[in-house]
């Protein structure tokens, strides 16, 4: 059972500046329960996919379905079932943040729930700026109050359009911890975030997503054994180069210059083949460069993963 | 079926209400200093001379006009300023991400936009009240005229809102459209004192109606019929308001 369902959303905005193509075709499957980690370099379009699911950017195409409600013919239903925050801040200045959250509540159509506000302030760390103006509040202060705003209503689906950026360590990890929280009490939690540590380490799913087009999409765990794949890291003294002849050697590991050496990726789909790669590799480099410093390997991160995926997509249809 | 979310469409409208509130300067003082300003300009300048064809003075005709025109700046710019500000600071995107229908979110504005404008020509009329017998002859023509004028021009303020992209833009707006047409709508004259040319213009004007009609409901003397008039009147509201709502369930110019 699917929290959210997104069918070939697609965008084109289309103003004085001329045309251009956000989304392209983006469906993801949002399990019920899950903590999904949206993610893409700057401009993939992550927000453009929120926006439409907050009702602030009009779709050029596409469906989507939230708890088995269809978002566009019953919007009214969907937005009392969903939180967004979103990635630009803005508040009324004349407000206090209880009058903001209040003020929520209120165009939800929830009469405004003061224990559940004074928690939310609690877990957020803003109970003793509650009553000052939003002007007062610092940037990392209306980031926090601005995710209090998506929950004052209790909404089963939670959307996170970078919820930590701006927001110190300390502070974001028990941003984090609140938000596992929920998760663990059943909220479905959708984010974007360029802390990709955080992303590794908190999310359960992940879709990645480059220039509007979906690059992947599958549970983080699945991601992290079938598409992140080993590496044999050699330490050197001197400069290497990569020479045509040397490429051409080595072709099959995807040779990649370091600050310190070189870099071979391991085919990784069996533990055999890993040990036989692992041999090959190592002699095939000391072949060309003699033997290393020091050498190791090292297990790609989602890191890793991001940047050989994004950086690969090189060209698209959608966006030539 | 989807019920109503009445509580949020009240919400916005207290909202709205409390923004003109705390700017009490230009919602009480400014029309209580204005009424006064016109009463020892028209009182003592003009003096008692009466308006051609009728049967008041010159600044009793003028009254009831004026105070027509306070409310109709006012409520468009109880609107227009809400949707500017927004807009100007990213504000707006939390009315749109809100549960509100547009007629919810329409009706809450314009009811706004009414209820400032009351009490703006309530706050005019009580200072002018103790120098000038104003009449209030026809109440409900008063009402109708007073609550379809300010939705009117609350709606105008909404559509120009939406249209605007900064302040510069409803000061243009403003400047050009509203203050033209309620400066030639017969606040300060009769149409019967103008060329027969003028006369035809000013009833293609839809501020006419509204001020002559609101006049009539104090003085009892205007130059139409004001029940025939009311169609006119009433049938505006109804299509601003139907735009209004148009213009929000689109997103007109707010949703990229
Ligand atoms: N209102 C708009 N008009 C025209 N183009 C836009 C508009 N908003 C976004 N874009 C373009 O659409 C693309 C996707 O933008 P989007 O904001 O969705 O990216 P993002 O993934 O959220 O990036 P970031 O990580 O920087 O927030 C970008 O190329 C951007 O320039
Ligand atoms: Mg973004």
């Amino acid at each position: 059972m699917y929290a959210l369902e997104v069918n070939g959303f697609h965008k084109v905005y289309d103003n004085e500046s001329g045309q251009k193509t956000a989304l392209c075709d983006v469906s993801l499957n949002i399990p019920r329960g899950s903590f999904y980690a949206l993610l893409g370099p700057n401009g993939a379009g992550k927000s453009t996919l929120i926006n439409i699911l907050a009702d602030i950017v009009r779709p050029t195409g596409g469906s989507a379905t939230l708890l088995g409600h269809d978002l566009f013919t019953e919007r009214a239903w969907c937005k009392r079932h969903m939180g967004v925050v979103p990635q630009e801040i803005a508040f009324d200045p004349f407000f206090t943040p209880r009058e903001v959250l209040h003020f929520t509540s209120g165009l939800f159509g929830c009469i405004p729930d003061d224990d559940w506000i004074d928690e939310l302030f609690a877990r957020l760390e803003l109970s003793e700026h509650s009553a000052k103006n939003t002007r007062q509040l610092s940037g990392g202060m209306r980031r926090r109050l601005l995710v209090a705003q998506a929950l004052v209503h209790k909404p089963q689906l939670v959307i996170l359009d970078e919820p930590t950026a701006g927001v110190d360590v300390e502070l974001r990890r028990r941003l984090w911890s609140f938000m596992r929280e929920l998760n663990a009490n059943g909220t479905t939690i959708l984010l974007t975030t360029h802390y990709l540590d955080e992303a590794e380490e908190l999310c359960d799913h992940v879709a990645i997503i480059d220039r509007g087009n979906l690059l992947t999409a599958q549970p983080m765990s699945q991601l992290m054994q079938q598409v992140a794949s080993s590496h044999l890291w050699l330490q050197y003294d001197r400069e290497i180069e990569l020479k045509s002849d040397d490429q051409a050697a080595l072709a099959d590991f995807e040779p990649r210059l370091t600050t310190e050496g070189i870099c071979l990726r391991l085919s990784s789909d069996t533990e055999q083949q890993r040990s036989n790669s692992f041999h090959a590799a190592y002699e095939a480099a000391v072949a060309r460069f003699g033997p290393p410093l020091d050498a190791g390997v090292r297990k790609e991160d989602l890191e890793d993963v991001f940047l050989r995926l994004t950086d690969k997509h090189g060209d698209d249809a959608c966006n030539p | 079926m989807q019920s109503m979310n009445l509580l949020g469409a009240k919400t916005l409208f207290l909202r709205e209400v409390r923004r003109f509130l705390k700017v009490k300067m230009q919602t009480v003082v400014t029309p209580a200093l204005t009424a006064f300003l016109y009463l020892i300009i028209f009182r003592y300048a003009i003096g008692d001379r009466h308006v051609p064809g009728m049967q008041v003075d010159y600044f009793t005709f003028l009254m009831p006009g004026l105070a027509m025109m306070a409310m109709l700046q006012n409520a468009f710019a109880n609107t227009s300023s809400s949707m500017i500000m927004g807009k100007v600071m990213g504000m707006q995107i939390y009315l749109l991400m809100a549960p509100l229908s547009a007629l919810e979110v329409v009706s809450a504005f314009l009811l706004a936009a009414v209820v400032r404008a009351v009490v703006v020509a309530t706050v005019f009329l009580a200072v002018l009240m103790p120098f000038v017998d104003i009449g209030m002859q026809h109440l409900a023509l008063i009402a109708v005229y007073g609550v379809c004028g300010s939705m009117i021009m609350g709606g105008l303020g909404l559509i120009g809102g939406m249209w605007a992209r900064d302040f510069d833009n409803v000061a243009m707006v403003t400047n050009f459209i509203i203050l033209p047409l309620t400066f030639l709508s017969g606040v300060f004259y009769s149409v019967k004192q103008l060329p027969e040319f003028w006369q035809h213009i000013n009833h293609a004007n839809p501020f006419f109606y509204l001020i002559d009609g609101f006049r009539y409901g104090f003085l009892g003397v205007g130059d139409t019929d004001p029940y025939a008039s009311m169609a006119i009147v009433i049938g505006s509201a109804a299509a601003t308001f139907i735009t209004c709502w148009y213009l929000w369930r689109i997103g007109w110019r707010m949703k990229d």
